[in-house]
């Protein structure tokens, strides 16, 4: 069963080929038998979930059951789920039961989907890689001595070696499409506030988006559907009525404008990178798209201009972890001064800690004009940059990750090189685009990404093109051996 | 030396919503700790603040009624501190672009005279809970019922130069802020705080002195007190040879002085910049008209109005316009009964002194607007005299019931029947037969004044109720014939 795409499940489960308890048995049982060599879990919520699936048969079987009704799906352990530990990744949190489910989670809950448990993530979402958990590094399933990519690589690893055949993610700077693209899975991250942020951990709250992590384009549409919508309880959620993401999904790309980006195919491209997105290129024209190059003259800055914004949002973000209310508290404080600084002290990890002071110095009096405000300034020039681009092409395509896995503990103590891991998807958050990453030929045997990116709220389109090149190639299809 | 003071405020006044500036949570006041706090009060993982509307309302309809800019957009900022009642770690307020801009507010001064003071800006923020340090056995409660609470920040101009000015200045924007309905003003319960910044300077020189800001006043009278003991400190110091360092002080109460809170070196680097999660509040023109449609009409205004339309002197129209309750009881009592003079001396006369003898409000008065009319009317139509009603108001006061009840159940309508009258005139003409003969041979000049004690005996006879014009025309009758 494991085999099946989530549109494939969804319909076995239509025509009574299996019930949602067999499948969420089936999933519950493989995670129980593979995930010792990934460690893409942090929590397994087995006995919620064959609840869940009981009761979504039963709705099935009063013949009120949509397309995502007994669907198991794995959420990254930055939603907050009632009644189930929340950890973010942090020691911090590791003691967190929350008391509410975040919107997206109650948005797929309502829709009948099985949450199979919480997926391990680099700690707050910050790390490119998965090694910055408290709960441990995760393993790529087709290399488990490589990184899964972060920070959503537990959610990554997990569909990738089919312990959930889907599951939720959140990407500030690339964290779907990166960890999505290095484990040979599909990972979109919408336009901000397409999906609500409330629930969801905030680690830099105006690039900060959920979304779906899955084998195929189809079931990103699928699961997306169930995701996005509305919330007025995210004051910068979108109130625009959710486009139909399955009923344009076959549109022939016949005329379609791709544009490549100039600046990320130049310089030192890794070349097995550079040969998986230009067979990718080849398939888009085959099936008569246009590819134009283009320019975004200001994206060399991105990386820059993120490691401003992102750690200035984060170091005030992360100042509610103070040991008061709920969280990691020290053990026997002397006084205020002590709790607070033990406390968090204890609870972060060291990537956390120097995103902190990163982003506490760049608010600091004298610094703010220089980094942050100049950081604004440049995040809305490479927005413009898209916009005038998009005047051209229609989507634009480039490769997702600058590289294949690399091995757990080669980059851990060169941060920079570290934060290059980003240096494609980063732009798309600062210009608050839809980016998908999409399986493309792999190199040297390890998964490659191939990023297509869009308009804002042109999701639709995305999943078309990403679905069109998977209809006609089989580079999605792989599986890790073993799994 | 001669020295001037120079004074600015920062008012901090709490708006009057139903719910909290950033979530549903109800703001009102005096429930069990931590029952007002939701999960957006409690800073949980993950929550996002939503800007309560009519919050902007208040701060527009503020901004409006000081003849203030609106700004067409304004921004919520994060300012960042650590503090146990502060759940976020952040306050959210607004800091560059603040709501309303540059206003003014006229305030009277002792000679009469009138003086502008600028408002710099009022901006929105969020209150932070409150720390409880009794009870606890040497470890602090914190109460998160007041976080969230939605407050305007009203900063002034440095204009005022006395105590008594700065007082003036923040009883008007007390005035103002109750008169709109923004905030119910009430200071022992911190609806109502003042921040003072004080310095002093040679008289004559232009350079402001250093500054100290006054923090933790709840009373008009404390904000006098403080600010008074303030500059004599600062006058003192300075020429003693010393020099005012730029800090925050306390003031103390109960021992009436200022005390060192912090000083300026040791001051806080906020580290304020935009909230991502809250949209710039962008303000059209239309919002703007809606809001002034719904205004109510200002202090200045109604003073201006009352004495044209009642024809009262400024000083009594100043005293029935000082608080919006007062205004508005004075205006049903007058209209109600038809006659505002008399409805402005009931009110300024009896009513104030029997609720101040009670130590009660006007809101809270035993005998309402409505009633006090029903008396009133009563006057008017000659039912009792203006004697009665006094008597009338003191047991509708005990809660006697209406002005006609008490008049009918103690049968103290007033008595025109001419033939009761009559009897009781003959009976006082026969039981005094030298002021008869005196009040005969007397000029008619002086028996206009000799007649009152006959008037006197009458009214005694009938135990006040007889209504002394129809006695007076009696006596006159019989006795200067």
């Amino acid at each position: 069963m494991h085999e099946k795409t989530l549109a494939e499940l969804s319909a076995g489960l239509a025509a009574g080929d299996f019930s949602s308890v067999e499948l969420t048995r089936h999933f519950l049982d493989r995670i129980e038998r593979l995930d010792g060599r990934l460690n893409s879990f942090i929590s397994v919520t087995a006995e919620q979930a064959l609840a869940q699936a009981e009761a979504a048969d039963a709705r099935r079987a009063a013949g009120e059951a949509g397309p995502l009704t007994g669907i198991p799906v794995a959420h990254k352990d930055i939603f907050c789920t009632r009644g189930v530990r929340t950890s973010c990744g942090s020691r911090m949190l590791d003691n967190f039961i929350s008391p509410y489910d975040a919107t997206v989670v109650e948005r797929l809950d309502a829709a009948g989907v099985v949450m199979l448990g919480k997926t391990n993530m680099d700690e707050f979402a910050m790390g490119s890689s998965n090694e910055t958990s408290y709960y441990g590094p995760v393993r790529n399933p087709w290399d488990t001595e490589c990184v899964p990519g972060g920070s959503s690589g537990g959610s990554a690893a997990a569909v990738a070696a089919r312990l959930a055949p889907a599951a939720t993610g959140t990407d500030t700077g690339g964290s779907i499409r990166q960890p999505a693209a290095l484990t040979g899975i599909t990972g979109l991250k919408p336009t901000y506030g397409r999906c609500s942020r409330y629930g969801m951990i905030a680690f830099a709250s105006s690039l900060d988006q959920a979304g779906p992590m899955t084998r195929t384009a189809e079931d990103a549409a699928l699961l997306l559907g169930g995701m996005a919508g509305f919330d007025e309880r995210d004051s910068t959620s979108a109130d625009r009525p959710l486009d139909d993401y399955l009923s344009g999904l076959d549109a022939p790309l016949q005329g379609l404008r791709v544009g490549l980006v100039r600046e990320f195919m130049e310089n030192d491209l890794d070349p097995g990178i550079a040969a998986a997105t230009q067979a990718v290129i080849d398939e888009l024209k085959r099936q008569g798209a246009e590819i134009v190059e283009i320019s975004l003259p200001n994206v060399h800055l991105s990386v820059s201009a993120y490691y401003v914004v992102a750690p200035a949002e984060c170091s005030s973000n992360l100042s509610r972890f103070d040991g008061v209310r709920y969280g990691h508290r020290c053990e026997d404080p002397r006084d205020l001064e002590d709790l607070y600084k033990r406390s968090r002290s204890e609870g972060f990890g060291a990537e956390v800690k120097r995103r902190i002071m990163i982003g506490t110095y760049a608010l600091s009096a004298g610094f703010y004009d220089a980094y942050y405000i100049k950081a604004q300034k440049v995040r809305q020039l490479i927005a413009a940059d898209f916009r005038a681009a998009f005047e051209q092409v229609d989507v634009i395509a480039s490769p997702t990750a600058p590289e294949t896995a690399f091995r757990i503990g080669q980059k851990t103590d060169d941060p920079v090189s570290m934060y290059l891991q980003d240096i494609y998807t980063i732009a798309v958050n600062l210009a608050g685009l839809p980016g998908i990453s999409i399986p493309a030929p792999q190199s040297g045997g390890m998964p490659t990404g191939f990023q297509l990116i869009g308009r804002l709220f042109d999701e639709a389109r995305l999943l078309n093109v990403a679905h069109r090149i998977q209809q006609e190639t089989d580079w999605h299809t792989l599986a890790p051996e073993g799994f | 030396m001669q020295w001037e003071t120079v004074i600015g405020l920062e008012i901090h006044t709490q708006l009057a919503t139903e719910s909290k500036i950033f979530s549903g949570s109800s703001t009102a006041f005096g429930a069990e700790p931590n029952t007002q706090a939701n999960l957006v009060d409690l800073a949980m993982p993950g929550v996002l603040p939503v800007l309560n509307r009519r919050a902007v309302e208040f701060a527009v309809r503020f901004g409006r009624a000081i003849d203030a800019e609106v700004a067409e957009r304004s921004v919520f900022e994060r300012k960042n501190y650590f503090y146990p009642d502060l759940p976020k770690g952040y306050q959210i307020s607004q800091a560059e672009l603040p709501i309303v801009g540059r206003g003014r507010v006229e305030i009277v001064l002792e000679d009469g005279s009138v003086k502008t003071v600028g408002v710099t800006r009022a901006h929105l923020e969020e209150d932070a809970g409150k720390s409880l340090h009794e009870d606890y056995h040497g470890m602090t409660g914190i109460d998160l019922n007041r976080a969230g609470t939605p407050l305007l920040e009203i900063v002034s101009e440095p204009d005022m130069r006395s105590a008594r000015e700065a007082v003036a200045y923040a009883r008007k924007i007390h005035q103002i802020v109750t008169y709109i309905g923004i905030s119910d003003g009430n200071m022992q319960e911190g609806s109502f705080r003042c921040d003072a910044n004080v310095s002093v300077r040679p008289l004559g020189e232009e350079k402001l002195g250093t500054r100290t800001e006054l923090k933790n006043i709840n009373s008009f009278r404390f904000l006098e007190r403080a600010i008074n003991y303030e500059i004599q400190r600062q006058i003192d110091l300075i020429e003693d040879g010393g020099r005012v360092i730029q800090e925050t002080r306390l003031y103390d109460a109960e021992r009436d002085e200022t005390r060192s809170m912090r000083s300026k070196e040791e001051a806080n680097d906020y580290r304020y910049f935009p909230d991502p999660d809250l949209l710039p509040v962008v303000i059209d023109a239309a919002f703007i008209e809606a809001v002034t449609a719904d205004m109510p009409e200002l202090p200045d205004a109604r003073r201006a109005r009352f004495q044209e339309q009642y024809g009262l002197s400024a000083t009594d129209a100043a005293i029935l316009t000082a608080t919006r309750a007062t205004a508005d009881y004075f205006e049903t009592v007058a209209e109600a009964c038809g006659d505002a003079r008399m409805a402005a001396n009931w009110v300024m006369g009896e009513l104030a002194a029997a609720l101040n003898k009670a130590g009660l409000a006007i809101a809270r008065s035993p005998v309402d607007a409505q009633a006090l009319a029903g008396l009133l009317a009563r006057i008017v139509d000659k039912t009792i005299s203006g004697k009665i009603a006094k008597q009338v108001f003191e047991a509708m006061w005990a809660g006697e019931g209406s002005a006609d009840e008490v008049i009918e159940a103690r049968g103290l309508k007033q008595v025109t029947d001419t033939g009761a009258l009559a009897g009781w005139v003959d009976e006082v003409i026969a039981d005094n037969p030298q002021q008869v003969e005196n009040y005969r041979a007397a000029e008619p000049d002086k028996r206009k004044k000799m007649i009152g004690f006959f008037v006197g005996q009458v009214m005694k006879k009938s135990q006040g109720k007889a209504n002394p014009q129809q006695v007076n025309e009696l006596l006159r009758a019989k006795l200067d014939t």
